[in-house]
């Protein structure tokens, strides 16, 4: 056999075995690896009291109530709202400032501690998708849908 | 014919004739992508101008990638043919990937600070974006790491051969996992999620980068070529 046959032979087997090694690897972690978890997946898991874990899904029309209050003396927005997968929801709690892209109907994360039922949100970070156009083309649509 | 290509001073030959054409067309072409993008484009509907970073970041993310790729294929010919260019062309490629690595992180950080709220998450597609800054790295170091240069660049191809398994991992992840990042607005098998106007400015951009970094590929091989054959005259002469 000739030398660069052998090699040939030798790097595309090894390339291989690694492959097949790092797809079980991932398919076994793929549970792991999200960033968050669904309204229905977190009312799936027992285990979560107390523990910090992120929450994604849509900001429910009409659930976002804000209101001023006063903490150690500054004026802080508390914003309650309800994350929905449109299968389960979940309402959270949040006090502070909110992303600009935080809308309702809009995708959102959010991380901090789910407990009675409730979601005390420390962190709220906007989701967008993968849409882009211009804000005439979105009115079109809209007017469209309607 | 593949032979013929592979020859460095067929290369020589050739690159030199490309190399003025594409780096010229690339000035040309990134002020004309500029204007597109700052002025003949539309703001997004939500997001409103922050989406003018979309024109470095997307560009620079998929160079990234396909530099990546060519070093991978370069790296495969230098095991197992051993071209003495594959192995030219994966060091000139190293640090001009790794540069594009670095300018998507910094741009989508810049990026997600106002649109998702947040500078850094440790997300299944920024992360294995992170990993492909540090394999570049690590192709850099270990590529001249050894005094002998042919160690340094088997090494390196081995390495490069390995963090393959990234590249699909970079591509899917928004598909496999959950992330904060959105899923691929450009892909094959439907009409991109891109409106026309905001089309243009990113592929006018794209192809200004893609010359650049031909161009820029093309002098870093030309340069490596000409550094081993000094290399070889003062062998020769010792």
């Amino acid at each position: 056999m000739k030398p660069k046959t052998k090699r040939l032979i030798t790097l595309s087997s090894s390339l291989f075995l690694f492959g097949v090694g790092c797809i079980i690897l991932f398919y076994n972690l793929r549970g792991n690896l999200v960033f968050f978890y669904s309204p229905t997946e977190l009312l799936e898991k027992s285990d979560v009291n107390s523990q910090k874990v992120r929450l994604g899904g849509m900001v429910k029309k009409e659930s976002i109530f804000k209101e001023m209050v006063l903490q150690d003396n500054f004026k802080i927005q508390k914003i309650t709202f309800v994350i929905t997968d449109f299968e389960n929801e979940i309402q959270v709690n949040y006090k502070g400032i909110l992303p600009d892209l935080f809308k309702e109907g809009q995708g959102v994360v959010v991380e901090g501690n789910y407990e009675d039922n409730l979601f005390n949100a420390i962190n709220v970070l906007a989701k967008h998708d993968e849409n882009y156009m211009p804000p005439e083309l979105k009115d079109l649509n809209l007017e469209a849908s309607n | 014919m593949f032979t013929k290509f592979a020859n460095p001073n067929y290369f020589l030959k050739i690159s030199d004739k490309i190399y003025y054409p594409c780096f010229l067309s690339s000035i040309v072409l990134f002020f004309i992508s500029l204007y597109f993008s700052f002025f003949a484009s539309p703001p997004d509907y939500l997001q409103g101008e922050t989406v003018r970073i979309m024109y470095v970041h997307v560009p620079c993310a998929w160079l990234s990638l396909s530099t990546y790729s060519i070093m991978a294929i370069c790296s495969f010919f230098s095991i197992v043919f051993k071209h003495t260019l594959a192995d030219i062309i994966a060091r000139a490629c190293a640090p001009v990937g790794a540069c594009f690595t670095l300018a998507t992180l910094i741009t989508g950080s810049i990026w997600g600070k106002p649109t998702w709220g947040t500078w850094w998450v440790w997300d299944a597609r920024l992360t294995s974006e992170l990993v492909l800054f540090f394999i570049y790295l690590g192709h850099i170091f270990i590529s001249n790491a050894y005094d002998d240069r042919r160690k340094g660049d088997r090494n390196a191809a081995i390495l490069t051969l390995v963090g393959i398994v990234n590249l699909p991992i970079i591509k899917w992840s928004v598909d496999w996992w959950n992330t904060l990042h959105q899923p691929a607005s450009i892909s094959k098998f439907s009409s991109p999620s891109i409106d026309d106007s905001m089309l243009i400015p990113l592929f006018l951009m794209f192809f200004s980068f893609l010359l650049f970094f031909t161009s820029l590929l093309i002098l870093r091989i030309k340069s490596e070529i000409v550094v081993r054959k000094i290399e070889i005259i003062e062998l020769n002469n010792n």
